[in-house]
């Protein structure tokens, strides 16, 4: 048997044939990757560019001025952060119990198949869908009327099948063995989950989890009936008011007010591609790090 | 002691709670869909608003037909897929198989960096750039056109597809290969012939899922494709999608119209699409992982 074509094989016109139009199909597919690749480049290049010119500490810093042509962000940015903490609050809890319970507790039974199929389909809910939801639910049903809260809940929601997937991957890593254990010493269910798999899986949920929220964070149609303020030269006093948020702030300037400078909209977009790429990289190396550490 | 398994009890039963969360998620979702748009169906017949030719909703008479708007978005959604699906599985390829060592990190990091940019960013992008070289370059009064909502869309599909694309490619035995190239197949052969079709579930669920994106996807759309609710000709004519519409409309609308109801009914309709897209998709990965 021969384990590589020897010199006859690659001497027939069949071959060298076949030869020919792998080069060509190989170049073809460089050509291909090469333009995803360097699309994708010029358009981060373009922001990148265009964008720093726009930043200063004035810009990160004061409030909007003479209609959002002129002054800063500061209030779309404190905005942004805020709704994305109140999102992690609401979603990292249930989501990291929804992973434990369907890791730890369930059993393979229609009800965990449900579950799953009820995962999927929340990951595939078109994003609008969801602020249609949050308007019919939080903002009107429960009478959070568009605020913070409101917002918050329903990224919340959005977010979740990516913590639950990310969060359950993580628990399903630790071996079984350590469960073992930990039940033969005598611990209860729940003392396992909390002091021998929980704390391993941390990392791993970690990451999902800054996945999930960046996605959130650069959200706009989820926010549209549900927080976003037009133009709200304040900060949020509570969790019922309205706030000004980076992705809608870029919406708004770029395509609804005329005559802004493409400094202030570059700027706008660099400092929203900046906040999500930072949560993005961290995740890579926290991810990264993990993964070399890990010892089993 | 009974306080620990009081204790316990309750702990246990917040995450059995939390456990069916998602399930109750897609029940309120679907059902508040339902409570506030099924109202429209009292003025406006099923048949109509499906096959309805004409979207005038502040007309008077206000008709809601999403016809149109049925049509802007599969218009769109096919030249993105057109656009990415040949490119994607292309990458998808090349990384897995030819790329190497740096190479293949930094191209698989890029692809998820790429990723994460926000949808809004890339409607901009497409609004400053985009827009104005597809003007120029078909002589169009306008650069918002399908073409250009395509083609950024096009590019926001290509992450997703080239990931699982890629999963389903690396869960093809390490045999298969070797036993093509062993029977004297090229590389390119092996590629064809043996590792696209062996990994075919994979892809036809990452393209799924691709599509599945497109469609719901709302701001570059709202931004790039200029938005005239006409049942569109050509790929270079301004469409008006149903994502689109819930969310230039959305905020105009009074609470409890017609129109505000005919919104959440595109709702309905488009949670639909997307619950069909991921449950087929959803068959397929099983059928990957189950061999």
């Amino acid at each position: 048997m021969r384990t590589r074509p020897a010199q006859n094989t690659a001497a027939t016109p069949h071959w060298r044939r076949a030869r020919a139009v792998q080069r060509v199909a190989f170049v073809a597919l460089g050509l291909s990757t090469g333009l995803v690749a360097v699309t994708s480049l010029v358009v981060v290049g373009i922001i990148l560019a265009r964008g720093a010119g726009g930043l200063s500490w004035e810009f990160l810093t004061a409030m909007p001025a003479k209609g959002m042509r002129a002054g800063g962000i500061f209030p779309a940015i404190v905005g942004t952060l805020e709704l994305v903490g109140l999102t992690i609050a609401f979603a990292l809890p249930m989501g990291v119990a929804s992973a434990i319970y369907l890791t730890e507790y369930a059993a393979d039974t229609w009800v965990t198949r449900l579950v799953r199929l009820a995962i999927v389909n929340l990951s595939g809910v078109p994003s609008v869908v969801y602020g249609l939801f949050g308007l019919g639910l939080f903002v009107i049903f429960c009478r959070f009327g568009t605020s913070l809260l409101a917002g918050a809940l329903t990224l919340a929601i959005m977010t979740l099948p990516v913590i639950i997937t990310a969060s359950e991957e993580a628990l399903r890593s630790v071996p079984m063995s350590f469960r073992e254990v930990s039940h033969s010493l005598g611990a209860s269910r729940w003392q396992t989950v909390r002091h021998t798999v929980l704390p391993l899986a941390v990392p791993g949920i970690m990451t999902g989890t800054i996945l999930g929220i960046s996605r959130a964070a650069g959200e706009t149609a989820p926010i549209l009936f549900t927080v976003a303020a037009f133009y709200l030269p304040r900060l949020p006093q509570s969790v019922f008011d309205q706030a000004m948020v980076l992705p809608y702030h870029l919406y708004v300037i770029s395509t609804q007010i005329p005559n802004i400078p493409q400094t202030q909209r570059y700027g706008t977009a660099l400092v929203l591609v900046l906040l999500v790429l930072a949560l993005n990289l961290s995740a890579v190396v926290l991810r990264a790090r993990f993964r070399r550490r890990r010892q089993w | 002691m009974r306080w620990r398994q009081a204790r316990e009890w309750v702990i246990e039963q917040l995450i059995r709670a939390s456990g069916i969360s998602s399930i109750v998620m897609v029940v309120l979702i679907f059902a508040f869909l339902l409570k506030e748009g099924l109202a429209v169906f009292q003025t406006v017949p099923l048949g109509d608003f499906l096959a309805g030719q004409r979207w005038y909703p502040i007309s008077e008479p206000p008709r809601f037909g999403i016809l149109p708007l049925l049509c802007g978005s599969a218009l769109v959604t096919g030249g993105a897929a057109l656009l990415s699906v040949p490119l994607s599985i292309a990458s998808a390829l090349c990384i897995s198989e030819i790329a190497k060592g740096w190479a293949k990190e930094a191209l698989k990091t890029g692809i998820e960096l790429f990723a994460a940019i926000p949808s809004v960013v890339l409607g901009f992008i497409g609004v400053t750039v985009l827009a104005p070289l597809i003007r120029q370059a078909f002589h169009l009064p306008t650069g918002l056109t399908a073409l250009t909502g395509s083609i950024t869309l096009a590019f926001m599909a290509m992450p997703t597809i080239v990931s699982i694309t890629e999963d389903a490619l690396s869960a093809v035995p390490r045999g298969y290969r070797e036993a093509a190239v062993a029977l004297g197949a090229t590389r390119w052969q092996m590629m064809t012939r043996v590792l696209l079709p062996a990994a075919a579930s994979g892809i036809v669920a990452a393209v799924m899922l691709g599509v599945g994106r497109v469609i719901g996807e709302t701001m570059a759309v709202m931004m790039l494709t200029g938005n005239a609710a006409v049942i569109p000709h050509s790929l270079l004519q301004p469409v008006r999608t149903l994502t689109a519409t819930i969310a230039a409309e959305m905020g105009e609308t009074v609470r409890g119209s017609d129109h505000y109801s005919a919104l959440f009914a595109i709702g309905i309709v488009l949670f639909a699409i997307s619950f069909s897209i991921n449950l087929v998709a959803d068959l397929f990965l099983h059928r990957t992982r189950a061999r």
